[in-house]
């Protein structure tokens, strides 16, 4: 057990290092000089040398990628060139937007599709199967920045339920910022849940095909205990799997998402950033983004070790 | 009265009928055999009594359980009698425990399901239970996962879940197939043992006719789901009265005729290792000291478990044209040892010499010319053909060892005589291996053995997959083409009877060491080493238990 | 249980039958083979010009005239969605071609060779699955410049490891086979197993993969556009269509409808085929998205 759980960690550790060199490489050959940037085409060459040298653009490459590196540990993320605020107060402010809309929307997404897939695979090849099925082919064809406009068009330019976007801040209190995150989290859900119950249903599918299934129902137990007992917990392997890369597939449908709907989230914020080239920003989130995707394949990994005793006693 | 009493079972799977009037009748403290080859029907007879079909299925007919209409009880009623008063055990033990749940959980299920016992009494229950199959708590607790077992352990508790709640009738189907002979006989022996002591029926079906002989009393023999003959085993088998026994009987017993050329050392076995030298004749293949290890598991970042040693200082040769048999129960390194023979793998440490040469350490173009003069015939039929390849390019594959590349029509007809030498013909060229049935596809994979008229052919398991009939014909091709061609046999294989059948000389393998060499009816009718008499002890031999069954019954 | 379920595995004139007897494959080929035809169509013949503004019909309903009504700009929708087809299908198709080019090969090479080198290729493709793959095409036409092209590489590295991962866990379950120690046995290398026996046990894994990507390449090049990081105006496209809709909801909607309900139909079509073909070919297989 300890052996699997170091290999997943080392690895994990080992990517989220070779993502942070990735993403230090990948800004470092970004055209433009930032210190121009900031001070605007009329500063001078030696305004901007000075600045450069301010900033530390001038040390060698492995000096200032260890500079970033450690200053990210220590969650200084430096300054914003264009707020001139420290990156971690702009995070700080935003996160608490696209984190409760990436979790509300997962949380719908698996509430919806579980159930779903568990329900077709029940009644694989009856008519709620293809009916179901049908719905999440569909699902999984709708972008979800179209979804979302017509969730718009339909719940706030029609039915008027709900604003069309924009986001009160959580001292406006809970309920209308809670409103303002109904619709995109929606719009981010459904396309997933659609996913997410087709591979629940597959995996519940295969599973009910193997031999130790045969065995339980030779050994008394009705059809539906055995799907509850023996054929869920097998099936959430590849389930949780999903679960893991749709976290990504979230994160990344959020800059979409938040644009559609005005959320002044992290997305919308590194979408800007990129705009105005506000590389400090852009690094930032870029690596706050992919070491959430990281701990959470961790945290995929480790489940499948409680899922599965033969990870546990393997290598 | 009988226990289970199937009268006029008929059944279909959509459109295609799989039961023609089937009968058959278990009574308490009995077993039945029911016999047949693949596709008689045999598995789908066990699944309706336990009303386990395909969806598709439909049945007609009458099948009584203790004066229970089968057919006609509810799901719920059926659910009551499933694993409490019929247990089934499956030939595949290791698929069939659920693989993340303990075995403890797995055997108390059962018996909570239908004693409604608490959590500690039916965990007492299953223990007791696991004991009774022969796995101590001391050996296997019950909070070990299916994983951790061995294949006869696994089937050990199968049999448990099955007998959990001592049932009337237990349906074991080909409940030892998976296993070597001498497992085979361990669990034929525990099931024997549970019927005498509980007054249980059992149905036990299997395509091994020694088996049921010597298991049954009472036998059923179907063929293409229609009962051909029924009645007592010993008189059934003895008479063998009916054309399809008489002919299951003899493909079972068959021994193919050979001209026993190779019996060089028929006055001294012991000698023969050294007498071809003594002759001048060079030995084909000269194995010296070869010890073959697996690194251990890792059990963290920096330490790895002790290697196992799969192939323990292994020494033998055999000569031009002789048959030489290697027989060990499963995992005691045969396989390993064929595989560093053919070059696939390396030993350890040790050389091995083909035709004089040393073919350890060499690169796969310095192997070139010995891979002509050594080809490999494997067990499975479905598994060693690739399936998206036409025959000709299948059987012609060795072809690629050859110097001089032949043209396509040389080509062609190398594979049309090959294809003819093991009873095919030259339009079989144009097909693909999934059109041919599993004796066939046995021969395509000789013929792709012997295109390259090889000195040395290695042969893994090769008819214990087929049927007895088709195994009969196959058994015959090896010997013929040993004949006509002069090729050198090593079969590996846990069968004695084939080892009988085509084999001059047996070597007997034990845990990664040959611990007995001699000539094959020596070894098998005196075997000298443990290991060869307890291979020896469990083999099911047909003449035998026919011989016992008579003697039992006066 | 000795009951199998032996399928035939090559046949052609077999295959061609469950192909028209499957219901998915045939609707997933009509639609596409529908987007194809519209696509190539637009390249002689469209309702309208599209490059043409002309100001006094703009957002006109949907009419006999204009089927699907008409832009901002007076431009008639039904003709742009039809050049939008093209575009979509340039984009998505090439970027599969970066993935299967070079994830095939890796996944292949990992399989056959194992040890380091598989250790390599794996981390190596957990290092490019860490990256969301739209924040990652959103950087790169960030940094590289907005256009198709930079999409389309954009979307193609982030097929490469899809790729490679679908290849190297179909080649693992082809090497422990029989036929390939057979083949070993007859002296050949790696290289030419994979060639000869492994890669055309897999395509149909591929095949089906191949459809998914597609797919999802769509989306992305429509989310890409949309966000004004793909297909540069003039040039229609349906994601970039959506963006202009996005601020005339209330008064011209069918902006917003139909390159939408495009996309979605295209998308659907991609699905069914890749489902019909994973079902026809090899009934057992395990898609991955």
């Amino acid at each position: 057990m300890t052996a699997y759980l170091l290999k997943r960690l080392a690895i994990a550790l080992i990517t989220l290092v070779l993502a942070s060199m990735v993403v230090f490489a990948v800004l470092e050959i970004i055209p433009g000089d930032p210190a121009r940037l900031m001070l605007g085409m009329n500063a001078s060459a030696d305004q901007v040398e000075l600045l450069r040298n301010q900033m530390g653009l001038n040390a060698p490459l492995a000096a200032r990628y260890l500079h970033w590196a450690g200053g990210l540990l220590s969650l200084d993320f430096g300054r914003s060139y264009t707020y001139s605020v420290p990156v971690i107060d702009l995070i700080r402010e935003r996160i608490v937007v696209s984190l409760p809309l990436a979790l509300i929307a997962l949380a719908l997404s698996t509430i919806i599709a579980i159930p779903v897939g568990l329900f077709s695979a029940g009644r694989h090849g009856q008519a709620g199967d293809t009916i179901a099925m049908g719905a999440a082919q569909l699902g999984v064809a709708v972008p979800n920045f179209w979804f979302a406009l017509m969730l718009i068009y339909l719940f706030a330019v029609w039915l008027r339920l709900v604003p069309a976007g924009g986001f009160p801040g959580w001292s406006a209190g809970v309920w209308p910022a809670l409103k303002s995150l109904v619709l995109p989290a929606i719009a981010l859900a459904l396309p997933q849940a659609a996913i997410l119950a087709r591979v629940t249903r597959s995996a519940m599918i295969d599973v009910l095909s193997e031999d130790y299934i045969r065995t339980a129902r030779a050994k008394g137990l009705p059809y539906r205990a055995v799907l509850w007992r023996h054929a869920l917990r097998n099936a959430m392997i590849p389930v949780l799997t999903i679960l893991g890369l749709q976290f990504a597939f979230l994160l990344a449908g959020t800059i979409i998402i938040e644009n559609v709907f005005y959320l002044p989230g992290l997305g919308r914020l590194v979408f800007q950033a990129i705009t105005q080239r506000d590389l400090i920003v852009v690094e930032s989130v870029v690596m706050l983004l992919v070491a959430a995707v990281i701990a959470v394949n961790l945290l995929v990994d480790l489940s499948y070790a409680v899922v599965d005793p033969r990870l546990r006693s393997r290598q | 009265m009988s226990l289970l009493e199937i009268e006029k079972l008929s059944l279909t799977i959509g459109d295609t009928p799989i039961l023609r009037d089937v009968e058959l009748s278990v009574a308490p403290g009995e077993v039945t055999g029911l016999v047949g080859e693949s596709g008689s029907g045999k598995s789908i007879t066990a699944l309706t009594v336990m009303r386990l079909l395909p969806w598709a299925a439909r049945a007609s007919g009458r099948v009584a359980f203790d004066g229970i209409d089968i057919l006609a009880a509810s799901e719920d009623q059926m659910c009551a009698l499933r694993g409490d008063d019929i247990g089934m055990v499956f030939q595949e033990p290791m698929t069939a425990l659920n693989p993340v749940k303990t075995i403890g959980e797995q055997v108390a299920e059962g018996i909570r399901w239908h004693t409604r016992a608490s959590r500690a009494d039916a965990e007492d229950r299953a223990r007791k239970m696991l004991d009774r199959v022969g796995l101590p708590p001391a050996q296997v607790p019950l909070s070990r996962y299916p994983h951790e077992l061995s294949g006869g352990q696994r089937q050990r508790v199968v049999i448990a879940i099955a007998c959990a709640l001592k049932p009337k009738l237990l349906i074991a189907d080909e409940p030892t197939t998976a296993l070597d002979v001498v497992l085979q006989a361990q669990i034929l022996d525990l099931l024997r043992d549970l019927v005498a002591e509980n007054r249980m029926g059992l149905l036990l079906i299997s395509h091994d006719l020694a088996v049921v002989t010597e298991m049954a009393e009472r036998i059923t023999i179907l063929r293409h789901g229609e009962v051909m003959e029924a009645g007592d085993t010993a008189r059934t088998l003895s008479e063998q009265l009916h054309p399809y026994t008489r002919q299951l009987a003899q493909a079972s017993m068959h021994v193919p005729a050979r001209a026993t050329t190779h019996e060089v050392g028929q006055d001294n076995p012991q000698l023969q290792v050294a007498k071809p030298l003594l002759q001048g004749a060079r030995p084909l293949l000269q194995v010296e000291s070869v010890t073959r290890d697996y690194p251990g598991r890792r059990k963290s970042l920096l330490k790895r478990a002790a290697p196992t040693r799969a192939v323990d200082d292994v020494s033998f040769s055999i000569d031009p044209g002789q048959s030489v048999a290697l027989v060990g129960r499963s995992g005691c390194g045969k396989s390993t040892l064929a595989r560093m023979v053919l070059a696939l793998d390396g030993p350890t440490s040790g050389t091995i010499r083909f035709r004089g040469e040393v073919i350890t350490g060499k690169s796969e173009a310095e192997l070139k010319p010995a891979r002509r003069d050594m080809q490999v015939v494997f067990q499975d039929p479905y598994g060693s053909f690739d399936p998206r390849q036409k025959v000709e390019k299948l059987v012609a594959e060795p072809l690629h060892v050859l110097e001089k590349k032949p043209t396509d029509a040389e080509r062609r007809e190398m594979v049309a005589k090959a294809l003819h030498d093991v009873g095919l013909g030259p339009r079989d060229m144009d097909k693909y291996p999934h059109e041919f049935s599993g004796g066939q596809r046995q021969r395509l994979s000789i013929a792709r053995a012997i295109i390259t008229r090889p000195k040395l052919v290695v042969a893994d398991e090769p008819v214990s997959a087929l049927d007895v009939s088709i195994r009969a014909q196959i058994l015959d091709l090896f010997a013929e083409l040993n004949q006509t061609l002069g090729v050198a046999y090593l079969f590996i294989t846990h069968d004695l009877t084939v080892a009988r059948a085509i084999t001059d000389q047996v070597m007997i393998m034990h845990a990664g060491k040959i611990v007995e060499r001699g000539r094959t009816s020596e070894v098998l009718d005196h075997p000298q080493s443990e290991a060869a008499k307890s291979l020896v002890a469990a083999a099911p031999d047909l003449h035998r238990a026919i011989a016992r069954r008579l003697q039992e019954q006066g | 249980m000795t009951l199998r379920f032996d399928l035939p595995e090559d046949n052609f004139a077999d295959i061609l039958v469950r192909a028209f007897t499957n219901r998915s494959f045939l609707t997933g080929f009509v639609i596409t083979a529908l987007v194809a035809a519209v696509a190539i169509v637009s390249f002689f013949w469209t309702p309208f010009d599209v490059t043409r503004l002309i100001i006094a019909d703009k957002t006109q309903a949907p009419s006999p005239a204009h089927w699907f009504g008409t832009d901002h700009f007076g431009r008639d929708i039904f003709s742009m969605i039809m050049v939008g087809a093209r575009n979509s299908i340039a984009v998505a198709l090439v970027a599969v071609g970066i993935g299967m080019g070079v994830g095939v090969p890796l996944g292949a090479l990992a399989a056959a060779r194992g040890g380091i080198v598989d250790e390599a290729v794996m981390r190596l493709n957990d290092l490019v699955f860490a990256f969301p793959a739209l924040l990652s095409a959103i950087m790169i036409t960030a940094i590289f410049g907005p256009g198709a092209l930079n999409a389309i590489i954009a979307i193609g590295i982030f097929n490469i490891p899809v790729f490679a991962r679908v290849a190297r866990a179909g080649a693992l379950a082809i090497w422990p086979r029989e036929f390939i120690l057979a083949a070993r046995a007859a002296g050949k290398g790696k290289a030419l197993i994979t060639v000869e026996h492994v890669l055309p046990n897999i395509v149909t894994l591929l095949l089906v993969q191949g459809t998914i990507q597609f797919a999802l390449g769509i989306l992305a090049e429509a989310g890409l556009s949309y966000v004004g990081l793909g297909t540069q105006p003039p040039m229609p496209s349906w994601g970039r269509m959506l963006f202009d809709a996005q601020t005339r909801m209330g008064v011209a909607p069918w902006m917003a409808i139909f390159p939408g309900m495009a996309i979605v139909v295209t998308v659907l079509g991609l699905n069914l085929l890749g489902d019909g073909i994973a079902d026809i070919l090899d009934p057992k297989s395990r898609r991955q998205r």
